[in-house]
């Protein structure tokens, strides 16, 4: 009986995982190394300042981080702006709002302002390419792929939690010509590793396009792996006090269960 | 109660208060005096961890809705606030999340547990039947929890679940409209859905109470599914299951945090990181994970009201296993036979979860089905007919010589 549960397991376990990828198909990114990966990951200030230029003078065109504060940028755990440099940010957009007549103007931004959207309304927005950009707020924790059985098991421990990073710098670095008989649609754009691989955004970025200061290079590989990290923290701006916290809380919770389990052994000896 | 209560306070106030009000009596006899098997295995003390799951669901709600907006318009940003400026937002947020899957978690293993013992057989069937109207407040309450934040996948769950009730042939659609409050899930949906999300873990309190009382009425079940005989058979409850229950949570807890501070969305879904659009359908519509068995046994039957019968159905059939089960010996330990069809069981309910994050097509559908019919099987076929054909093993004559005698 027990044989014939096991083998009946193996057996299904196999017709399983042998089966090709149905509904949409979407190749898997590779995995990078991020400095905010892992039980001590940390941002990367220089990195998510660079990020921040290219979201700044390519991504901010089209796409709005309506949940993101220009104060945040001068938060700890961030790109490690001061009060004055966020203010500055903020000082350089436009936000709309009315004046005390209650007239509809364009003022500066402040500090508390959040990363407006470059267009006055969702269909404004839409009408570029066909779909309105998604806003980037919360996008690094929105996009995925697949990790199939048995790598999510996996990752439980290896505390793999940088699919969207992932994702967004193979997607940024993803564009490519369409294979031969690929059937792509009018305005789409071929991308190796969007679902379906019909985009709507052009190639954002290429060589060169971007100066940093530091002396990084300036390629499209740095450039997505720079945004991709900046985007983390926008979506995620507690990362790091969160796995600082952690670690004082596992030590905590470990050291009690370890006494725990030694007052529990003497206190159940007088019974055994 | 269990009539144990020896609680005599030696502070003039205690026994001024006991007089009035016996509280401490009650703490006493129910949880210091209280006689509990001695050989209570580490799946007793998900019951207690249960009780802390609750706590901290309830704590951790309740601080959430002083900073949470049940609008459509202001949910979605009003969560990112909370995770992004509220101190330790984003820490209550994790937390509140992560506890209902750890809740779910530790459920499905204490009905496991009692499944196996026979927990579930006289005198404890009304014990079985309260915990299974808790399971399913729990549904209905992480359900309307996960809406609430008005995620992609929140919008589309709400609406594929609500519509389920339009099967109801003739009153259906009526019904799905007075749901919804409108045409489709909308603003009135996530109000309501929001006063009963904070209503209903309240109501799940009060079950629990009933719940526990009916426990202490018949006395906890044990690994050999023997009442105990004498004093030699139990220990107080304090110090013994206090200490043990308090490492186990500490254990648990571990796994908690885990989740919680290094792994905070591996359980959750990306989509639900998008603000919910009317007009966009995601690729893939699923539940959250504990959900997904019953997702699995909906849609691997192709008619719709047979469907939604089947999905409530598979829960309801809980209720009546104290019936179902003919077998006159309790614990799986000494039926070889039912053993064996459990872990059966359980096999099948791990893989209908993990089929019901597929798309019913091809083999996920028809593995679906295979295993729906089993797990229906399990409760209507097999237990009934168990108890008259299975050869059991001699159970021990009480439960300090089992405990003895695995020493020897």
């Amino acid at each position: 009986m027990k044989r014939t549960v096991l083998a009946l397991t193996l057996a299904t376990a196999t017709a399983v995982f042998a089966l090709p990828a149905t509904a949409e198909e979407q190749v898997a990114p590779p995995r990078l190394k991020w400095s905010f990966a892992g039980p001590f990951g940390k941002y990367d200030e220089a990195q998510l300042q660079r990020g921040f230029k290219v979201y700044k003078e390519v991504c901010s065109v089209c796409h709005s981080m309506d949940m993101v504060a220009f104060r945040s940028l001068a938060q700890p755990g961030g790109p490690g702006f001061s009060e004055a440099q966020a203010a500055a940010v903020a000082a350089e957009a436009k936000i709309n709002d009315l004046d005390d007549k209650g007239q509809p103007i364009e003022r500066a931004g402040r500090p508390a302002d959040y990363f407006p959207s470059p267009f006055p309304n969702e269909l404004a927005a839409k009408s570029v390419h066909g779909v309105a950009p998604p806003d980037m707020s919360t996008l690094a924790k929105a996009r995925t792929y697949q990790r199939g059985f048995p790598w999510f098991i996996f990752d439980i421990f290896t505390q793999y939690q940088e699919q969207g990073p992932d994702y967004i710098a193979a997607y940024l670095k993803g564009y490519e010509d369409p294979p031969k008989g690929f059937a792509l649609p009018e305005n789409g754009h071929y991308n190796k590793y969007f679902p379906g691989h019909n985009t709507a955004m052009p190639s954002p970025l290429q060589d060169g396009q971007i100066t940093y200061d530091d002396g990084s290079p300036q390629t499209l590989d740095q450039y997505s792996r720079d945004v991709a990290a900046f985007l983390m923290w926008a979506a995620e701006p507690h990362l790091v006090q969160r796995k600082r916290i952690g670690f004082q809380v596992m030590v905590f919770l470990i050291v009690l269960a370890g006494l725990l389990y030694f007052t529990k052994k003497k206190v159940w000896s007088a019974v055994h | 109660m269990s009539g144990h209560s020896t609680y005599q306070p030696q502070n003039k106030f205690l026994q001024w208060f006991e007089k009035r009000l016996p509280i401490g009596g009650l703490i006493h006899s129910s949880f210091v005096a209280y006689p509990t098997p001695r050989n209570l295995n580490y799946l007793w003390t998900f019951g207690g961890i249960l009780t802390f799951m609750l706590g901290v669901q309830i704590v951790t709600g309740i601080m959430l809705a002083m900073h949470y907006t049940p609008h459509a318009d202001f949910a979605f940003k009003s969560v990112e606030t909370i995770m992004r400026d509220v101190n330790f937002g984003w820490l209550l947020r994790y937390l509140h999340a992560n506890g209902a899957s750890m809740f779910f978690f530790a459920v499905y293993i204490h009905m496991f547990r009692g499944i196996y013992y026979g927990s579930y057989k006289e005198p404890r069937e009304v014990l079985w039947i309260l915990g299974v109207i808790i399971y399913l407040l729990m549904m209905a309450t992480g359900f309307m929890g996960y809406v609430l934040v008005w995620g992609q996948m929140s919008f589309w769950a709400a609406t594929v679940i609500t519509n389920l009730f339009s099967a109801i042939p003739g009153v259906g659609d009526t019904i799905v409209t007075w749901l919804w409050g409108g045409y489709a899930v909308g603003n009135p949906t996530l109000n309501r859905f929001y006063s009963l999300h904070y209503l209903l873990p309240f109501v799940i309190a009060g079950v629990v109470v009933l719940h526990v009382w009916a426990l202490h009425v018949a006395g906890q079940n044990n690994p050999t599914g023997i009442e105990p005989a004498s004093d030699k058979d139990t220990v107080p409850f304090t110090p013994y299951a206090t200490i043990k229950d308090s490492f186990y949570m500490a254990v648990f807890c571990i796994v908690f945090a885990w989740f919680v501070f290094y792994i905070p969305n591996f359980l959750g879904h990306a989509d639900n990181y998008i603000p919910a659009n009317p007009a966009v359908t995601p690729a893939e519509i699923v539940p959250e994970w504990y959900y997904l068995p019953f997702y699995a046994i909906l849609r691997s039957i192709p008619d719709k009201l047979a469907g939604v019968i089947a999905l409530f159905s598979s829960i309801l059939v809980l209720a009546f296993i104290p019936w179902l089960d003919t077998s006159r010996v309790r614990s799986a330990r000494y039926r070889p036979l039912f053993k064996q069809f459990f872990w059966l069981w359980v096999i099948a309910c791990v893989g209908l979860g993990w089929l019901g994050s597929k798309q019913p097509e091809g083999i996920y559908v028809i593995l679906s089905r295979v295993f729906t019919v089993y797990y229906f099987a399990f409760f209507l076929i097999i237990m009934p007919l168990l108890g008259i054909f299975e050869k059991t093993r001699p159970v021990p004559n009480s439960i300090s010589d089992s405990v003895l005698g695995a020493k020897a």
